[in-house]
């Protein structure tokens, strides 16, 4: 081969190379961009209508006049009670999976189950609450319905966080524990759990924020898309969120447009600050 | 050491023996829970579309064309291709935006990104992937459809392409942070070897790293797409509740999940036929999707490279 010809098939190769870098650079910036485009969108859209008003009011026929208290309250109490739920079953499941399990048919059998339910489209979880908690144990379309739903729903989110967390705890740390005298439980609860504490925080609200932004099950459970009630237990009927999103934005009138924009940028603040407090936890955790 | 000394220690130690064998059994039950949720979701799906099947034979409903069980009387038809054509064409569409555009910036993040550029880039992709899903349905409805009315006139408000980009676009942070993940894990010295033998970032992309991670890349891709049969409220807000049997992507479309959400919101009395197709179509979404996830980690580990 001559060198002129050397010399080209490296160029060539070196502009294609150059090509698919552009290219997969542009590639990452699609999801970039249509996270802009999202955002500037509904923000234009929603900004003007996003007043106290708004914030304490509740819906209505009459798009100026709507509010999202009640949604925002009942989104409250299905975060209070599914926060708690997740993470008293999801560590123990860990902890289980992790700590104690024996490698036998058991354990095979959980683990497989909850790589499979964390495929599980949502709306099946809904199908689930709505004959399980709904109507077999007679719940109705209440708060707690919602929260369990949603808590068999997240949970393999944070079992699979938390188990990570529990497995990056170093061998060391055991071993001194139990030179020390302390047996498995102690070992456990003393010295496993707060050092895979940031993790597990970091994946029990991840989980909270996927509940929290969930449409589909809490409308097939029942939950009211109209209401101008503010539900006061845990067996009251209630609204959420994306629900009274939902229905807004479902409207033939236009004006509530802008109504439902106003709401998701309540929803994506609510999301945002819990995201934040993540971050904020692990900070302080790692730098203890 | 005094008797009574003694005693509290050998009280102590038993609590400690009880709590060693308390807890794991205590431990055990919450396991369980992932259990009971499984078989709880097959029984209900079954016992209830158990409910369905004896008023309509299962092969009318496997390869009906038509798909009315809202309709009055003799209108009613429980055939349920139009609702698994709906779910395959949004599938489809969104398919096409997510695997390439997934799988490229999975590349750029695993093989072409300085450190700094990353550590931009993936937060932004992970906020992508945190927004729950009716903003994106939203954001179809009122952004994109209006947007592609421009260029296509004959769009109807409610349809399948612009459903379909969106949910395309809810995937691709799945995709690219999986199939950079599978990337990530080939070693670092295959690749420096091929960049001694002089080969460009790209050949290495594409002839080391991408044949090397396949099988975490088609995984990530299976993921995907039963991600997307899945999806309920992008479909639900902008592709519509015509439940239509067509190869037109500009038409109303409507999916399996949709059709249970706009069941489940209406006042469809329970006890009814009607009330029961939400179960009997429940269960179609079910199987396809785990045969899916199940496909998905069969890939995963029948064809993993292993390095050492």
């Amino acid at each position: 081969m001559k060198q002129t010809d050397l010399i080209r098939r490296i160029r060539i190769r070196k502009n294609r190379n150059s090509f698919f870098r552009t290219l997969f650079l542009a590639s990452t910036f699609v999801g970039v961009v249509a996270l802009a485009v999202l955002l500037a969108d509904i923000f234009v859209k929603g900004i003007g209508w996003l007043d106290w008003d708004f914030l304490t009011g509740k819906s209505s026929r009459i798009p100026e006049k709507n509010g999202i208290y009640p949604a925002l309250i009942g989104s409250l109490w299905l975060m209070m009670l599914t926060a708690p739920l997740t993470f008293i079953i999801g560590v123990a499941t860990a902890i289980y999976l992790e700590e104690y399990a024996k490698d036998n048919w058991f354990s095979r059998f959980v683990r497989m189950n909850i790589s499979n339910l964390a495929g599980v489209p949502s709306i099946v979880y809904g199908l689930l609450g709505l004959t399980v908690f709904v109507r077999m144990f007679y719940l109705g379309n209440s708060i707690l319905s919602g929260a369990l739903t949603l808590t068999l729903l997240v949970l393999p989110i944070l079992i699979v966080a938390a188990q990570e967390a529990i497995r990056a705890v170093p061998a060391s740390q055991r071993q001194a524990s139990y030179a020390l005298g302390a047996n498995k439980w102690q070992t456990v609860v003393r010295v496993v759990l707060p050092s895979a504490l940031p993790g597990i925080l970091t994946g029990s609200i991840l989980s909270l924020s996927r509940a929290i932004g969930e449409t589909a099950p809490i409308i097939a459970i029942g939950a009211v898309a109209f209401t101008r009630a503010i539900p006061d237990s845990l067996l009251d009927s209630f609204t959420a969120l994306p629900v009274q999103i939902f229905s807004w934005a479902s409207m033939s009138n236009r004006d509530f447009e802008h109504v439902a924009s106003a709401g998701i940028i309540v929803l994506l603040i609510v999301l945002l600050s819990m995201n934040a407090l993540a971050i904020f936890l692990r900070n302080k955790a790692q730098r203890r | 050491m005094t008797v009574n000394g003694h005693r509290l220690e050998l009280k102590k130690r038993k609590k400690l023996l009880s709590s060693d064998r308390i807890m794991p059994i205590v431990l055990a039950i919450f396991a369980g829970i992932s259990i009971l949720t499984m078989i709880g979701i097959v029984i209900i799906l079954l016992t209830e579309s158990a409910g369905f099947f004896r008023q309509v034979p299962l092969l009318d409903f496997l390869f009906g064309t038509k798909w009315t069980p809202l309709f009055a009387g003799s209108q009613q038809a429980f055939g349920v291709l139009p609702l698994v054509a709906g779910t395959l064409m949004i599938t489809g569409i969104a398919s096409l935006v997510a695997l390439p555009i997934g799988l490229f910036s999975g590349i750029y993040l695993s093989e072409y990104a300085p450190a700094k550029v990353r550590a931009v880039l993936k937060p932004l992709l992970e906020i992508l992937a945190g927004i729950p899903t009716i903003v994106y349905g939203f954001f179809a409805l009122t952004f994109v459809t209006p947007l592609l009315q421009k260029l296509i006139p004959e769009l109807s408000v409610f349809n399948a392409l612009s459903a379909g980009l969106v949910v395309g676009i809810m995937i691709i942070p799945m995709i690219s942070s999986l199939s950079e993940d599978a990337m990530s894990a080939v070693p670092r010295s295959i690749r420096d070897a091929a960049y001694a033998l002089g080969a460009t970032r790209f050949e290495v992309a594409l002839k080391v790293v991408v044949p090397a991670a396949l099988s975490g890349i088609v995984a990530s891709f299976v993921l995907g797409l039963s991600r997307a049969i899945g999806e309920t409220m992008i479909v639900a807000m902008a592709s519509g509740g015509l439940a239509n049997l067509t190869w037109n992507p500009l038409e109303s479309m409507q999916t399996l999940t949709a059709y249970i959400v706009m069941v489940a919101n209406g006042d469809t009395s329970h006890g009814s036929v009607e009330y029961y197709t939400i179960y009997a179509v429940g269960m179609v979404l079910f199987v396809m999707t785990l045969v899916m996830n199940l496909l998905a980690g069969y890939i995963k580990k029948k064809f993993r490279e292993e390095y050492r």
